[in-house]
């Protein structure tokens, strides 16, 4: 990979650890360079080890890789969790006036950089400044056009004053110019620059930005590791277009808050992670029974219980799949990078209108706080389509109305998709409930009632199986005998594994899985293929167990869900007609 | 049309299970009429209801209506609420339902004050489980799940939403059908989170808080020199636990309901067929 650089800050948490990373790789960005961001972060606010890691490259970057070039130390403690990753040619700037730091050993053969990072800081107005000094030294390092970090902190301070700006790009200078002044080395990290604009973001600014862009109005959540970012993005900005954002008590307020705004007309959406999922999953069984469109993200992170609130998994699939009592009919759509995290809550919101059901987007930690760079055309809005499915106007009511002019919001269509009326559309007032209904929405324990209901919220994923394309998108030699299959965001780095195992002369045909349910039906592809991996962080594996179901041979099935239980005879007549039956389903 | 809706076009045609002489239906009749009163009719009303018997309340009204799931009615009702101010929001709740697994979202909706209004059946028991205490019970109140009685205070609901903040804070007895619906109207007419606890007597399992219990106890605050917006004054009769009351026992004739605060006045339902205008500049943040 040329021009491939790995650089990172560390030191405690409180240091701006995170915003110095962030101006660093928007000055890349900025310069046309592509970036990729990780974190090093602990569940504190103050103190501990943090870092913000970034890598970069006139190529795309997908992932993060064992090595790291420069590093900026702020602490001593920032040296030793980064051993494995440093090497002989790396370089780490620190403060060695300070006096924490001035017995600092540098491992090995690497390059110590000892920058008076708050001296100088000092001199150009703060000692606040320090990170930036140590930016200066690292456009140095790597022969980086210093006017690029002076636009960061431009984007970064501007609204601040000049005077901040011009404070913080001497700061720069001067951790530049000491470099220049003190070392004569000839370091090996020369940054090119390109003409490119990038746009730089992460999952969860991509999740608010994608809402917004969908038509979503309403946001209700409650803070939670890591989809906090996307209620933070959203509040004051969905404002600007007539939205809200609600800071609810609880989660379970909050699903019920975006289901009532739901039900009102508005898109709606709420994000929440494991623990916040779990209080969610009464409500699902109401989204779905009350036929709502709903957008639900799960934004993962390290369960179960608390687990490791600010580490990545991927282990809540089982979750949104099968979360709820009783059979709920849903989406689970899983984009698999920053970018995608833009497209598909689009996509979610069409979903959950068109088949007025919970679409859960099943996000991950490792996404969620990546930044990564991407063509502007990635989140190109005059792409963006809207379909709000089946709505009825005032006019179109009495097409649904039954024989005493009662409208039927829960009609039985072939497609199993009704006709919605907003509340305000003349004539269609309607109850909408969580117990089972007719087509009024008035309960029943009507047994065929209860079979037309059930199949007819059925029919709408059967019907969205046919109409919408569940494809997996394909990479690496189509025809390998080696399989490989993943989802969610470890696409990035099993992209660039294949150039790896190329090197090995290893071929790989890889199918990164962006649906969850429905999801597109692989069971040829692993036929076909000698050895087949499934690439996941959980521990179960929880999308093979799914893949290994897809594939067996299919059995015959015999179902009741009439809320009556089996009889033998009845039973027995059934499994009669299946033992002579052609048929098998899926 | 509003000028022509009579009470009864909130009637729906299904009849109520209740039980014969349940305080519930003198509750709806009021609602209806308090609805049909200030102008509103079927298709711009949104009644939210939680679950037990008074979540059966959506089914015997006509509107557009969602019965949820248990204590969480409230946030339901502001979700709607906000999201389309045009909307007459009404949310209907037992004493368990909003004083047990919803209490902690009843306080919240008290200070959120969003324009809606919560009326609560407060009959002092579980009726649709057939007859356990509920927050509201007296302390020695024998029933299947407390024979000895709950042995700890009830609830004071009025005393809850007036340290929450409470802009209107409300109680009536359901069959005082004249007094009810004025106070349920009241409540509607109130700019911001219109509350009234309904004694709403079950016949079937409370033998204590009975018609006879509330006939004999009540006291009308408008009998009385009880000035609702003195806050101090309200205060002292709702902590006054030898006396049941109804009427407006505290209104904030200053307050400002959510939506005005947060400047939501545009119905969200209203979206463009494609991402708004303005939209690119979200993406050239990121450049």
């Amino acid at each position: 990979m040329p021009d491939d650089l790995n650089w990172a800050i560390g030191g405690e948490a409180g240091d701006g650890i995170d915003s110095t990373g962030k101006i660093f790789a928007q000055a890349l960005s900025r310069a046309g360079r592509h970036v990729f961001t990780s974190k090093d972060f602990a569940s504190r606010i103050r103190g501990g080890y943090t870092a913000y890691k970034i890598r970069s490259s006139t190529d795309r970057v997908e992932s993060v890789v064992d090595r790291l070039d420069i590093l900026v130390a702020l602490t001593e403690r920032t040296i030793d969790e980064n051993l494995d990753e440093l090497h002989d040619d790396s370089v780490i700037i620190y403060d060695g006036e300070r006096t924490e730091m001035e017995d600092v050993e540098i491992p090995g053969d690497m390059t110590g950089l000892s920058v008076p990072l708050q001296r100088l800081a000092e001199e150009a107005g703060g000692a606040i400044m320090q990170n930036i000094v140590a930016l200066g030294a690292a456009c140095e390092v790597t022969n980086f056009p210093i006017e690029n970090l002076d636009s960061a902190l431009e984007k970064k301070f501007g609204n601040k004053g000049e005077s901040i700006v011009s404070n913080n790009k001497e700061a720069a200078r001067k951790g530049q110019e000491f470099v220049a002044d003190e070392y004569d080395y000839e370091f090996d990290y020369d940054l090119d620059t390109t003409d490119n604009d990038y746009v730089l973001l992460n999952g969860d600014e991509a999740i608010g930005m994608g809402a917004i862009a969908a038509g979503c109005r309403f946001y209700a959540g409650y803070p939670i590791t890591p989809a906090t970012d996307v209620m933070e993005y959203l509040t004051g900005r969905i404002e600007q277009f007539g939205g809200e954002v609600v800071q609810a008590e609880d989660e379970l307020s909050a699903i019920n808050m975006a289901l009532g705004a739901a039900r009102a007309g508005a898109r709606s959406m709420t994000a929440t992670s494991g623990p916040g999922i779990d209080l969610m999953t009464e409500t699902f069984g109401l989204v779905a029974t009350s036929e709502t469109p709903l957008v639900i993200a799960d934004v993962m992170r390290s369960g179960p219980s608390t687990g490791m609130p600010t580490k990545q998994e991927q282990g809540d699939l089982n979750m949104t799949l099968y979360g709820g009592h009783g059979e709920i009919p849903r989406f689970v759509v899983a984009p698999t990078n920053v970018g995608e995290c833009f497209q598909k809550t689009i996509e979610a919101f069409n979903l959950a209108e068109k088949y007025q059901t919970p679409v859960f987007l099943l996000a991950d930690l490792s996404m969620a706080v990546t930044e990564q760079t991407f063509e502007p055309e990635v989140f190109d809005m005059d792409a963006v389509e809207i379909d709000r499915g089946k709505i009825v106007d005032d006019d179109e009511v009495e097409a649904w109305t039954d024989e005493r002019d009662r409208f039927q919001p829960h009609f039985s269509t072939a497609d199993g998709v009704s006709p919605r009326a907003l509340p305000g559309t003349e004539n269609a007032a309607h109850m909408s409930t969580g117990l089972e209904h007719n087509a009024l929405g008035r309960r029943t324990e009507d047994t065929d009632v209860r079979i037309e209901q059930v199949d007819k919220r059925n029919r709408k994923v059967e019907t969205a199986k046919e109409e919408e394309d569940w494809s997996p998108r394909e990479f690496g030699n189509p025809d390998s005998d080696n399989l490989v299959i993943s989802w969610g965001s470890n696409e990035g780095a099993m992209r660039e594994a294949l150039d790896y195992l190329d090197d090995e002369e290893i071929d790989v045909r890889f199918l990164s899985v962006p649906y969850i349910f429905p999801r597109p039906d692989l069971s040829d592809d692993i036929e076909a293929a000698d050895e087949v991996i499934v690439v996941e962080c959980n521990e179960s594996g929880q999308f093979a167990d799914l893949l290994e179901h897809d594939a067996l041979t299919r059995v015959k099935r015999v179902n009741k869900y009439n809320g009556v239980r089996f009889k033998a005879d009845e039973l027995a007549d059934e499994i009669e007609a299946a033992l002579q039956s052609e048929e098998v389903t899926a | 049309m509003s000028s022509e809706v009579r009470f009864t076009d909130f009637k729906s045609d299904k009849q109520p299970t209740w039980c014969p002489g349940c305080g519930d239906f003198g509750t709806m009749n009021g609602m209806m009429k308090a609805l049909a009163n200030t102008g509103n009719d079927p298709d711009n009303t949104f009644v939210v209801a939680g679950i037990g018997c008074s979540g059966k309340i959506g089914t015997y009204m006509h509107s557009y209506a969602l019965h949820g799931v248990h204590g969480r009615a409230l946030p339901v009702g502001t979700g709607v609420k906000l999201a389309n101010p045009d909307l007459e929001v009404m949310v209907a709740g037992g004493d368990g339902d909003g004083y047990s697994i919803g209490a902690g979202h009843f306080i919240h909706a008290v200070r959120r004050n969003v324009d809606m209004t919560y009326v609560v059946m407060d009959n002092r028991i579980y009726g649709l489980t057939k007859g356990q205490a509920s927050p509201t019970s007296r302390e020695d109140f024998e029933t299947s799940t407390t024979p000895e009685g709950p042995k700890q205070p009830p609830v004071n609901p009025l005393a809850l939403a007036l340290s929450a903040g409470g802009s209107f804070i409300a109680q009536s007895f359901s069959t005082d059908a004249q007094r009810h619906t004025e106070i349920v109207q009241k409540a509607i007419e109130h700019d911001g989170f219109g509350f009234v606890n309904v004694f709403s007597p079950c016949v079937t399992f409370n033998d204590v808080d009975t018609y006879d219990y509330f006939r004999d106890s009540i006291v009308d605050l408008d009998e009385t020199d009880h000035d609702p917006t003195d806050r101090d004054a309200a205060k002292t009769k709702i902590l006054d636990a030898d006396k049941e009351y109804q009427g407006v026992l505290y209104q904030n004739e200053e307050s400002v309901p959510y939506s005005d605060l947060h400047g939501l006045d545009s119905n969200m339902a209203e979206i463009p067929d494609g991402a708004p205008e303005g939209a690119m500049d979200l993406v050239r943040e990121f450049y």
